[in-house]
């Protein structure tokens, strides 16, 4: 760091992407909240432990190699211009490696840290977003291998993809996603929704003639809870979306002048302030939109503000506020009759409407940026095809179905082939608790007799 | 890593111990995280063939679920 202003913008930076990494972590706390909230008594720990242990298991998965990922991927490879993996350079992966230098303690390097850490909250979020929909009866070693699919492979190549200044869908499709609509929830929606097939809902779920019963969530207070948790954690993702401050130099693209800004990850101009005005908007056009279609469900209410953000995210950082609100009722109102349907169609159970928030909503968020945006500029730099509606279409497709679907759909297959996704239809109908309430309640009857001995 | 902080910061850089034996680390801690989806995985079907040993009996299931009925919800 040579020069004040140099050394004050990194310790900024490094600590802008600190603090947004401990306010993600309320994002898991949330779903934590959310899906115990859920599910029903009987499978509350087993649901709890299912969704902590990803976070660890997501977490040094993303060190050992989905860091190296995101870094030698932007070409596809072979994708752009037939060029390979980048591994040398100024943003080679192979800086990235486990055993590189830069992972770790060293004072040449205040960003690699922070970054990745900001990254893999990331990571937690999508796997996480499939945790939901599986619960009360997927077998917990079998959600950790698709967590580790997603949360370290799958994701961070969509985002190499498509949410990199040099990926090959932002130069060739002009595919514009400011706030991960697409690349961490549509495709957390298509991964839920492959695997859903291949497990099946939860016993009971459906009558006879297919109508689907009601499986009220038990616990609404945890539910809210956790709901407004994520809303608030999602205020870290919006920032870390973010590069915080940089000069034109730095860019070093076609913006001319001297004024310093902040950007999205793809290095195009934005406002924190801006941001701010659309989350704060799509969010309450998702919960209105989510009140009335749902005629005042709680649940549909703040899954809809979630909705409404998700859909809006794409273009969040040029939309206008109106637009954002437009673009968030919309998108709970289409999420909302969608999934009613493909339940009642299909016999999807999936169990928090992860593939309508997060999946269609990320979609459709791609689709509305394609058209709304069309035109702008995806990139600073020269060469780069423009925002357009086809673009971020297929781009949308590439995320729910290329890269969600599908992988989710072919690893359940193969750990059903292998009896290792679901648990036996005796112990779903006991519960997954079952045993551990039992000693609970026999320690609890142990205290008592011993108490009243003592009377 | 010396044994003093008298240096100039900007000629320092990783600083945590054991510089050199990184691969090796790595390689212990991948090893580390194999192991554990298979004892993990090892141990959950073991508990669940347990249950349905203990509890498969349809009288069984249907004592448990009045049980939850009344106990747990």
């Amino acid at each position: 760091m040579d020069g004040n202003l140099n050394a004050l913008t990194t310790l900024f930076t490094e600590f802008y992407y600190w603090v947004t990494i401990v306010i993600m972590f309320l994002i898991h706390v949330g779903f934590c909240m959310y899906e115990v909230g859920v599910s029903r008594r009987r499978n509350h720990l087993h649901t709890l432990m299912k969704n902590t242990m990803l976070a660890p298991l997501v977490t040094i998965t993303f060190f050992f190699f989905g860091w190296w990922l995101y870094w030698a991927m932007p070409n596809g490879p072979f994708i752009y211009q037939g060029k390979g993996l980048i591994l040398d350079g100024v943003t080679g992966a192979n800086q990235y490696l486990p055993w590189a230098p830069k992972m770790g303690v060293n004072l040449q390097d205040h960003i690699t840290g922070v970054f990745w850490g900001a990254f893999l909250l990331f990571s937690w979020t999508v796997a996480s977003i499939v945790s939901g929909s599986l619960i009360e009866r997927v077998k917990s070693g079998a959600f950790w291998i698709i967590a580790v699919m997603i949360g370290s492979v799958t994701w961070i190549i969509d985002a190499a993809w498509g949410w990199h200044f040099d990926g090959w869908m932002v130069k060739l499709l002009g595919y514009h996603d400011a706030y991960a609509s697409g690349v961490i929830h549509a495709i957390g929606g298509g991964t839920a929704l492959g695997v859903l097939i291949v497990l099946g809902p939860r016993l009971g779920r459906f009558m006879a003639d297919g109508t689907p019963r009601e499986f009220a969530p038990q616990n609404q207070w945890l539910v809210t809870v956790g709901l407004f948790l994520i809303y608030t954690g999602f205020w870290g993702f919006y920032a870390a979306c973010n590069v915080p401050i940089i000069s034109p130099e730095v860019i070093a693209g076609q913006v001319t002048g001297t004024a310093w800004t902040a950007t999205t990850i793809y290095l195009t101009p934005t406002t924190l302030s801006g941001i701010t005005f659309n989350f704060l908007m799509s969010l309450s056009g998702g919960l209105m939109v989510g009140y009335l279609v749902s005629k005042g469900n709680p649940f549909w209410t703040y899954s809809g503000g979630l909705a409404g953000v998700i859909t809006a995210s794409a273009g969040n950082d040029l939309y206008h506020p109106v637009q954002a609100f437009f673009i968030g009722g919309l998108g709970i109102y289409i999420a909302y009759k969608l999934h009613n349907w493909v339940e009642r169609r299909f016999k999807i159970d999936d169990a928090v409407g992860a593939v309508a928030v997060h999946g269609y909503c990320g979609f459709l968020g791609c689709v509305f940026a394609g058209f709304l945006l069309w035109g702008y500029p995806s990139s600073p730099y020269e060469g780069y095809a423009t925002v357009n509606p086809l673009g971020n279409t297929i781009g949308g497709v590439i995320m729910f179905f290329v890269l969600g679907f599908i992988p989710g759909w072919v690893v359940a297959k193969i750990l059903d082939g292998f009896g290792l996704l679901r648990v036996p239809r005796a112990v779903e109908l006991i519960g997954l608790d079952f045993k551990s309430l039992n000693d609970e309640e026999a320690a609890r009857e142990d205290v008592r007799r011993a108490e009243k001995a003592l009377v | 890593m010396g044994s003093t902080w008298a240096v100039d910061l900007k000629d320092i850089g990783a600083v945590y111990p054991l510089l050199g034996w990184e691969v090796i680390m790595v390689l212990v801690a991948v090893a580390a995280w194999l192991l554990w989806h298979f004892a993990q995985i090892r141990e959950e079907e073991a508990d669940h063939a347990d249950d349905v040993k203990r509890y498969g009996k349809p009288e069984a299931i249907k004592k448990a679920l009045d049980e939850q009925h009344s106990v747990w919800s």
